[in-house]
């Protein structure tokens, strides 16, 4: 998929606002999905075509993270259990993107875990995620069957 | 993984549009212009979040379609440095393992990036985990389709706007003393990616996800 770099040096932005919760994106992209549907003739016509694309694989790869799973309130809860916790934002934005479920995992997400969290803070990190994040259920069928706990220590 | 970028511009709207209320008009065509293209030093357009301020619409002479400053926030992939990604290896090739997340593919893990020792074989043309345990050397294959976890280490933007046509070529009669200059890049064939994530796979935890799963 080739991409084209636009705009001059004459175009003005701003800068970035803030990072943007990657469940906002997909829950922005299913909305924006089922209202071109009742559009009709527009979303078709040649200059669409690229929102097209691009939204049908941003959909397709968002689908399959844990982002596609968590509403506004699951992720209003899940900040408001972490304030304790003192994660900066860019560490508690992984956590819900990725929903790290052992504590190698952890340790990549948070900057100096060793120095910062003890290791049953860290498990109790790992447990509250899996509580207030839902998990993918093809994966947790998967393994319920197998009887494998997830995780290494 | 992504930003929300607030962003000006200027958007023509043409007569036969007139119809259409404004703002949706406006956003058809701001999608139109920046959706899954590259903005240089920005990142990945996704899609139009919301139009903050509408300006006055200007009709100018000779020209029957308005125009209107728009102040708008747009959805941009962007991932911050040292951001954890998951993606799928497209292929490997001497330059290291290319991966792509579908909706973006030019994402690039360089040899010294990946977990060492790693070799190249050429016969599969893939790279390989040279693991070493106590029981002996056990090779870990980064196949194509698999699903690989890596940070990210750098990002390049190239500007690959329109450039100006290349200096004449040989065809072009020289001048008596004059050196011809060769034609500045036999750029024709290949298109840079305007931007590239670099990768790394060298810490604990990084790399394809079934090397780390029980």
């Amino acid at each position: 998929m080739t991409c084209y770099s636009l705009f001059s040096q004459t175009d003005q932005f701003v800068t970035f606002t803030f990072f943007f919760f990657t469940a906002q994106v997909f829950k922005l992209l299913i909305d924006l999905k089922e209202q071109r549907k009742d559009g009709g003739k527009s979303k078709h016509s040649a200059g669409q075509q690229n929102l097209n694309t691009i939204m049908y694989e941003t959909l397709k790869y968002l689908s399959k993270t844990p982002s596609s799973r968590q509403s506004p309130e699951i992720v209003k809860e899940f900040l408001t259990t972490m304030m304790p916790h003192k994660l900066t934002k860019a560490e508690k934005l992984q956590l819900l993107n990725h929903r790290p479920q052992t504590a190698v995992e952890i340790q990549l997400m948070v900057e100096e875990s060793e120095e910062r969290l003890s290791e049953e803070q860290i498990e109790e990190l790992i447990q509250t995620i899996s509580d207030h994040l839902p998990g993918d259920p093809e994966q947790e069928k998967a393994a319920a069957e197998t009887d494998e706990g997830g995780g290494q220590s | 993984m992504f930003v929300l970028v607030e962003m000006v511009d200027t958007v023509r709207i043409p007569p036969w549009n007139f119809d259409r209320q404004l703002n949706e008009a406006m956003a058809e065509e701001l999608n139109k212009k920046l959706a899954n293209k590259v903005v240089y030093n920005v990142g990945l357009c996704i899609c139009l979040y919301d139009i903050t301020k509408l300006e006055d619409s200007y009709i100018f002479p000779g020209d029957g379609a308005s125009h209107t400053k728009v102040h708008f926030r747009y959805v941009v992939f962007h991932p911050f440095l040292d951001e954890i990604l998951t993606g799928k290896i497209k292929y490997c090739s001497q330059e290291g393992v290319h991966v792509t997340m579908g909706f973006f593919d030019d994402i690039l893990i360089p040899p010294e990036s990946l977990q060492q020792p790693a070799k190249f074989d050429e016969a599969e043309q893939v790279w390989v985990w040279e693991y070493e345990t106590d029981e002996g050397g056990h090779d870990l294959y980064m196949d194509q389709g698999e699903e690989i976890r890596f940070r990210v280490a750098d990002q390049v933007f190239v500007d690959t706007s329109p450039t100006g046509p290349a200096v004449a070529a040989s065809d072009a009669p020289a001048q008596a003393g004059q050196a011809t200059a060769p034609p500045a890049e036999a750029s024709e064939g290949k298109k840079e990616a305007p931007y590239t994530l670099i990768g790394t796979i060298c810490e604990s935890g990084l790399g394809l996800l079934s090397w780390w799963n029980s």
